[in-house]
């Protein structure tokens, strides 16, 4: 699929909308109130972002199969297309840049020049959530998790953020592998 | 007090018509102190900082000596009860100038959030070597033409009358401005409402506010 069809699905796709900053409040509210429960433990406060997003992205590939009527990617690089301008396009509204692919084309990164999430926030001032909290790590989760439920084993976690200070904020993801067809056990 | 003594300001129209006739630009430069207070008058925020406008290096001067910075808070927080009486008078949430306080020829000026918090800025002109000396009294009206350089002088007229329009107009925008990343900054999911701001996002955008406009 071409990448240009690839965007016009993306753009053509119509979904409810919802105020971005009910989105932007309520997920900092959970950031936060997370950060409160693990009692400013950075690591654990990612781990469970990405465990939501996880969770998330199990159900909504689902809805986004659904709604963009797109059909099965015949390679990891027509993947990630779909996924920055189609996924990201829909329940986002942004289009991360797809970039940095590595030569066996099983990685890339998605840079994110705007990034609803994290509007207004500026991370706590306690000297190092600004070294470990990745406020956005709920989007590495939703990827993980909606691929998986295709056949796609990734890994992804995020190597820069703005909120720490950095030029970018972007995402790495990696392909595992694919799942291949599990057979159900046969039966004695 | 030394700084306070020099002149009893009679009223502050006649002492503001000298100031704004005075020929040297580099006297015009005016201190500032910005105070965010919450509604139970919890400061929040506090920034000292001079006129920029008019080749003005932007450093505060205050009157008092640097041990006595104190005093600022203090003319601040003593404006709060007219503030109070001043917050019903009309429906916007600037309210200008509210109170002068004479001995230290401090100004305040106002400005009222929705949700309760006061925004304060203390305006101080510089200590003038002989105050009255060139005195014609012309107001604010005199201001572009008598100085010697006019574009610095016009520009600098912010710091000469702490009553006239043209400031009005200018501290109207930087409250503004600030009341803008204000609101930026208590959307941020990690302040608390009533906790004291110490973003130094915030602090930046408040000195280029100053900057900008004052």
């Amino acid at each position: 699929m071409s990448s240009t069809k690839t965007s016009r699905i993306g753009e053509e796709t119509r979904v409810d909308k919802v105020n971005a900053e009910l989105v932007t409040l309520t997920y900092g509210t959970i950031v936060a109130q997370l950060c409160q429960d693990y009692d400013s433990n950075y690591q654990d406060v990612n781990k469970q972002l990405d465990k939501m997003g996880y969770n998330i992205g199990m159900r909504l590939i689902e809805d986004f199969l659904a709604k963009s009527g797109v059909g099965r990617c015949a390679n990891f690089r027509e993947t990630a297309d779909m996924i920055a301008k189609v996924g990201f396009k829909i329940f986002l509204n942004v289009t991360p840049t797809v970039t940095n692919w590595t030569s066996d084309n099983t990685q890339f990164s998605l840079i994110f020049e705007d990034n609803p999430l994290a509007d207004f926030v500026e991370l706590p001032d306690d000297g190092r959530a600004q070294d470990e909290l990745w406020f956005s790590n709920i989007l590495c989760g939703v990827l993980r998790g909606s691929l998986e439920m295709v056949q796609m084993q990734i890994e992804a976690h995020f190597v820069s953020d703005v909120l720490r200070g950095d030029d970018t904020t972007e995402m790495r993801v990696s392909l595992v592998r694919y799942i291949e067809d599990e057979m159900p056990p046969e039966e004695e | 007090m030394a700084a306070a003594s020099k002149a009893a300001i009679p009223s502050s129209s006649a002492v503001l018509g000298s100031i704004s006739t005075l020929n040297n630009p580099s006297l015009l430069k005016m201190s500032y102190y910005f105070t965010i207070l919450s509604p139970t008058d919890t400061p929040l925020f506090n920034i000292a900082f001079g006129t920029s406008k008019g080749g003005g290096d932007g450093i505060a001067r205050f009157r008092f000596p640097e041990t006595a910075q104190y005093m600022n808070q203090f003319i601040i927080h003593s404006s709060l009860d007219i503030l109070e009486e001043a917050q019903w008078t009309n429906g916007g949430m600037y309210l200008k100038h509210i109170d002068t306080y004479p001995p230290a020829a401090a100004y305040i000026t106002a400005f009222l959030t929705p949700s309760g918090a006061r925004f304060l800025l203390l305006h101080q002109p510089p200590n003038l070597p002989s105050s009255t000396s060139s005195s014609s009294g012309l107001g604010s009206s005199s201001l572009l033409g008598t100085a010697g350089s006019t574009t610095r002088a016009s520009s600098s007229s912010i710091a000469a009358n702490p009553t006239s329009p043209q400031t009005e107009e200018a501290v109207r925008q930087f409250m503004n401005e600030v009341y803008e990343n204000y609101v930026k900054t208590a959307m941020s999911p990690f302040y608390k409402q009533g906790m004291e701001i110490k973003s130094p996002v915030f602090r930046t955008r408040v000195t280029a506010a100053g900057k900008k406009w004052l």
